[in-house]
């Protein structure tokens, strides 16, 4: 098996890595990358555990190659917070205890991010409809909600 | 497994033509993924058909439109001059997986798969789609409808790709829907699902209609009965009637966890209704 070079920008840094065509980006970030805050769910893009943005755009991490990441930029939960300071979504899951053994937390943030970046000001069914493809076995989904009318309420000033 | 990723249609053509084992194209990828994942698929070489420029694009000539085989679910979403043409086949594709799946996913993809209950095909045939092909025998055109053969299976020839999509330009008083049944209203494999496309003249008869189904068939089907049913009348309650039984009638179900054939072929009645109502709304409109 043949490896290919691959140059991404990951959270704003730009990254070479040889990955192995059969990785899934998902792979790349865990594996080669030691990015570990991306969580692998399912493996088949129904939980949203692995969500990722390409080029600003929402996917599911493990539906992608790795290699298709060449000359992506490529955003992971670790870049969410800037330095110590959290998010606002980071912040308002704390507060509203929008989570509890936190394997879907990184893809809800990464999801919630990137529906307050479309829509500022979304209802509590626009949000729903969005978080569908991320799924929570514990906590269900209403502080979750909560938590992402929060930051957007504060993000809005 | 090589990954390749060419950057015109007759290089892709070729990768594929190698004899070697198995190729598989990759557009969005969320099937082909998943079952690369599931070892169903072991793919000598994956060639990644993005970097082709014809079929990335959304373009429209005197009121027909064509888009490209991988533009993706979000981008036609984005596209609001395309969802105001066809808001039917939209509603179609608004309901494949969910927004991380429709960041990827592609209506190329979603016919290719070739599921019996892929949401965007059965307004694509009511639309009067057409895919152009290109393989090693050249280019080809094939209306929607007949792509799909059977679950998995497609007409498409050792080497062929779906290009793009042309759906013909719209007569005025024109409207579309699309509707499907779940338990679940996302995230979901339709029960059933109903494209129904129509035309009406200045006083308000239907001139014209297609109507299909999906998941009650080993393909998405075209049913011209259900269509006669609308044809010549003012989509009135006999003609609802008629349309009904005649999507039930079109129906060749299998029994499975997500519905029996009883309720299935009850619910593409009910279905076809409702699509035609909101089709009939919009062609007022």
């Amino acid at each position: 098996m043949s490896k290919q070079y691959v140059v991404a920008t990951v959270n704003g840094d730009e990254t070479e890595l040889l990955c192995d065509a059969t990785q899934t980006l998902l792979d790349v970030l865990r594996d080669e990358l030691d990015l570990t805050g991306t969580k692998e769910g399912c493996g088949t893009g129904d939980c949203g555990a692995c969500s990722v943005t390409v080029d600003g755009v929402l996917v599911c991490s493990c539906l992608m190659l790795g290699v298709e990441a060449h000359g992506k930029s490529i955003e992971t939960i670790e870049g969410m917070a800037t330095g110590e300071d959290l998010h606002p979504l980071q912040q308002k899951f704390i507060d509203h205890v929008a989570l509890q053994c936190g394997i879907c937390t990184p893809g809800l943030l990464v999801a919630s991010k990137a529906l307050l970046e479309e829509n500022p000001d979304p209802t509590e069914e626009e949000i729903r409809y969005w978080l569908a493809g991320n799924l929570c076995r514990c906590t269900g989904y209403h502080k979750v909600v909560e938590a992402v009318q929060d930051a957007a309420r504060e993000m809005r000033g | 497994m090589r990954y390749e990723a060419p950057d015109t249609l007759e290089a892709a053509i070729g990768f594929l033509a190698t004899d070697t084992g198995l190729s598989k194209v990759l557009a969005g990828g969320t099937d082909v993924l998943v079952q690369m994942h599931s070892d169903v698929l072991e793919p000598e070489v994956i060639v990644d058909i993005k970097k082709i420029a014809e079929l990335r694009q959304v373009t429209s000539d005197d009121g027909s439109w064509r888009f490209g085989a991988a533009v993706t679910g979000k981008e036609l979403m984005d596209h609001e001059a395309f969802n105001a043409a066809w808001p039917g086949v939209m509603d179609g594709v608004r309901l494949i997986g969910s927004v991380q799946v429709r960041g990827r996913a592609t209506v190329g993809g979603n016919l290719c798969n070739a599921s019996p209950a892929a949401d965007s095909v059965p307004p694509m045939i009511a639309a009067g789609a057409v895919a152009a092909l290109f393989g090693p025998d050249g280019k080809r055109e094939v209306p929607v409808e007949d792509v799909i053969t059977g679950p998995g299976q497609t007409c498409l020839k050792d080497g062929e790709i779906v290009v793009s999509f042309v759906l013909p330009k719209r007569p005025p008083r024109s409207g579309d829907a699309y509707l499907r049944f779940t338990p679940r209203t996302e995230m979901d494999i339709a029960v059933v699902g109903c494209g129904v496309n129509l035309t009406l003249d200045s006083d308000g008869l239907c001139i014209d209609a297609r109507v299909s189904l999906g998941a009650v068939a080993a393909r998405p089907l075209l049913v011209a009965d259900a269509a006669s049913a609308l044809i010549g009348t003012s989509v009135d309650e006999a003609a609802m009637e008629a349309l009904a039984a005649a999507a039930s009638a079109a129906c060749a179900p299998i029994d499975d966890k997500r519905g029996t054939i009883e309720y299935r072929t009850e619910v593409a009645g009910v279905l076809a209704q409702r699509a035609a109502a909101i089709a009939l709304e919009r062609a007022k409109s």
